[in-house]
């Protein structure tokens, strides 16, 4: 899977000496058609689109996420509708990765290989289930990579030594590493010199892989990660979305304003 | 899908976790994958170590008060006619429930483990104040996360909680229930899990905490096997254990000395919480057939929508109202071995009334879903037929609910 689109945004955004930037939004937030609109102006500045198909009952999500995630299913969003924002999406950008995540109980109930078909169809480039961690998702992932998607493996403060490199073998072309013990969308309360530590074991291992930090990611604090092959900012743009509601204000041209915000930060 | 014999069944999962292959496992963020294992390795030391089970006896003797009694229901008998009725006060244990169990063998974990802090969640409120009381014995500083709902409704039990100085986190996400709190308990404990201990309230949950929480009220059997020994010279011919089950701790506990033993001869009777009579809502996912699903790192019968979302439940027993349930009681129905029914809030309000007008013990409205069962079938069946419930909760708690609803209490 070297030549997915995924690798090739790492690539292009090493050719500008800079890290990926990826978004976190949640499919549906605040409706079907708006959550497209920011995803189409925000995959202007960002290299790689996180779209979450949301679920009432997340065991690793803050508050923010839970806001935008709740909005979006009394909006009455359904896995179908998530795959077609994916598609249109896809008609006018169809070289932006996106990658879906979620919670497995949303897959298993559609059925892993109808969702993979699915994926497959609507060109999703990635995957990352939050609660299917490994060795319980070699079956998926394998099925994944059969249908050129990439599984994206999860690795945490947490993680062993020896997990960690059976881990990474087991990954494809991305890997996220969570930047400290913690929930979405929490305050950033390990220094970035010892997140950097951390992501540096994981490049030791395999230089190859791209490996992108997330949790805790802010305006405030990307800057101090920017070594790394990528940076995933989600809550603080779920944020923007509620307060953009709240003041009654165009939520697309915010949410873009602060992606732009963030891209330049990294520059 | 079969039952095997001889070995305890929260012991007779697969390498990844599951019961009969596709009940139970760790659904878990990778985050927690360490602190699962740590807990998992600990956990397999203890419950071999000598010195461990005579401190875990030691508390369970003078700490708990175990044995709680095993007594005929003579008025309810002869009043219903038919089967005897019998019951195993397990509310008698301190602090009125058996939640008291698995919140003392969490405690003791904790403490084998170097972890100051202790953290649960709560429904009804029995495990949350079971944790606060296990908490301050060993202590431990100990947060209980509850649904909001919960909170006003159980008033009693959080007064309790509050008094053995345990901090009560509300809950408002969601349905402001269980299901909630459990959410919210395991995400602190995702950004907490160095310092602190999980505990969770009953047999659901990542692998490891169903088999916690079997392997402590699994105490109740063992007392009531010795009992009826006592009481019948040997075990009875035709014997029905009923138990209302919501997340399933105090049926597990109540059937795990008996699952061996043939179904014609130890019928287990598991009663789920029907809710409202006219409520389409309920907290009944194995009687009313929900389909399997992943709730709270474990897969399960759930109440759910088509497309994975966790439904609402209703239900006027907190500790019953949840929509998932044990996967070792998703094992137990699909093996048949056990067999799950359900009672309304009305039929557990009139089982309430009934027992406690007849008899001296005063059940919780949990037990009162698993009374109404006994209510029911007791008539048709024989007078050698040896119906026991398990009255597992004591209903203190549900003082405000009962005079709502009854006019008094």
């Amino acid at each position: 899977m070297n030549n997915s689109l995924i690798s090739q945004s790492f690539k292009n955004a090493k050719k500008e000496n800079r890290p990926a930037l990826l978004t976190y939004t949640v499919a549906g937030d605040n409706s079907k058609k708006k959550s497209l609109e920011i995803l189409k102006s925000i995959s202007n500045y960002a290299d790689i689109c996180e779209l979450g198909f949301p679920h009432n009952t997340p065991i690793a999500d803050g508050g923010q996420i839970q806001t935008s995630a709740h909005r979006a299913i009394k909006n009455g969003i359904k896995i179908n509708d998530v795959f077609s924002i994916v598609n249109k999406f896809k008609k006018t950008k169809k070289n932006k990765p996106i990658i879906l995540m979620g919670y497995y109980n949303m897959i298993y109930q559609y059925n892993e290989n109808k969702f993979i078909a699915k994926c497959k169809k609507s060109k999703v480039d990635g995957i990352i289930v939050v609660d299917l961690p490994y060795p319980e998702n070699k079956n998926f992932s394998s099925k994944c990579k059969k249908n050129k998607i990439n599984f994206i493996q999860l690795i945490s403060p947490t993680t062993s030594k020896t997990r960690l490199k059976k881990i990474i073998n087991d990954s494809h072309d991305m890997i996220y590493y969570i930047s400290m013990l913690s929930t979405t969308g929490e305050k950033l309360k390990v220094s970035p010199k010892k997140i950097m530590r951390e992501y540096q074991k994981i490049k030791n291992q395999n230089k190859s892989k791209n490996v992108v930090i997330g949790f805790g990611i802010t305006e405030k604090t990307i800057k101090s990660l920017k070594k790394a092959d990528g940076l995933v900012v989600g809550s603080a743009i779920c944020k923007e979305i509620t307060n953009s509601i709240k003041k009654r204000q165009n939520t697309v041209i915010n949410v873009t304003n602060i992606v732009k915000r963030l891209k330049n930060k990294i520059r | 899908m079969k039952l095997k014999k001889n070995i305890p069944l929260i012991d007779q999962h697969d390498k990844l976790g599951f019961w009969g292959g596709k009940f139970g496992g760790s659904f878990i963020p990778e985050t927690l994958k360490k602190p699962v294992e740590d807990l998992t390795n600990e956990f397999q030391k203890l419950r071999v170590n000598k010195k461990f089970i005579k401190k875990r006896n030691l508390y369970f003797k003078n700490y708990i008060g175990s044995p709680t009694s095993f007594i005929k229901l003579k008025n309810l008998s002869n009043h219903l006619g038919g089967a005897q009725i019998w019951a195993k006060v397990v509310s008698e244990a301190n602090g009125g429930a058996h939640k008291i169990y698995n919140a003392t063998v969490h405690a003791l974990i904790c403490k084998s483990m170097g972890k100051k802090y202790i953290v649960g969640d709560t429904g009804a409120g029995y495990a949350g104040k079971m944790l606060s009381m296990a908490a301050k014995k060993f202590g431990l500083k100990c947060k209980i996360f509850m649904g909001a709902k919960d909170i006003k409704r159980q008033k009693p039990n959080c007064d309790a909680m509050k008094k053995n100085g345990a901090k009560i986190v509300p809950v408002y996400s969601g349905s402001q229930t269980l299901v909630d709190a459990v959410s919210e308990c395991m995400r602190y404990w995702v950004s907490n899990c160095d310092n602190t201990h999980m505990c969770v309230g009953s047999t659901v949950g990542p692998n490891i905490f169903v088999k916690i929480c079997g392997w402590s009220t699994a105490q109740i059997s063992r007392e009531l096997k010795t009992q009826l020994k006592k009481e019948f010279k040997k075990i009875p011919k035709k014997i029905k254990l009923i138990n209302c089950v919501g997340g399933g701790s105090s049926a597990y506990g109540f059937w795990s000395e008996f699952i061996d033993y043939d179904k014609k001869q130890i019928e287990l009777i598991g009663v789920e919480a029907g809710g409202p009579k006219k409520s389409k809502l309920h907290a009944a996912p194995l009687s009313r057939n929900a389909k399997i699903g992943i709730l709270h790192g474990a897969a399960s019968y759930v109440c759910q929508n088509n497309e994975g979302q966790i439904r609402e439940t209703e239900s006027i027993s907190a500790g019953l109202d949840y929509p998932g349930v044990s996967p070792i009681h998703c094992f137990l129905k699909d093996t048949k071995r056990a067999r799950y029914t359900f009672a309304t809030d009305e039929a557990a309000l009139n089982a309430y009334k009934m027992v406690t007008r007849f008899e001296k013990i005063n059940p919780s409205l949990e037990p009162s879903h698993a009374f109404a069962e006994a209510i029911r079938i007791a008539p048709k069946l024989s007078k050698d037929t040896i119906i026991i419930v398990n009255s597992c909760g004591d209903a203190k708690k549900d003082r405000d609910i009962l005079k709502q609803r009854l006019g008094k209490y």
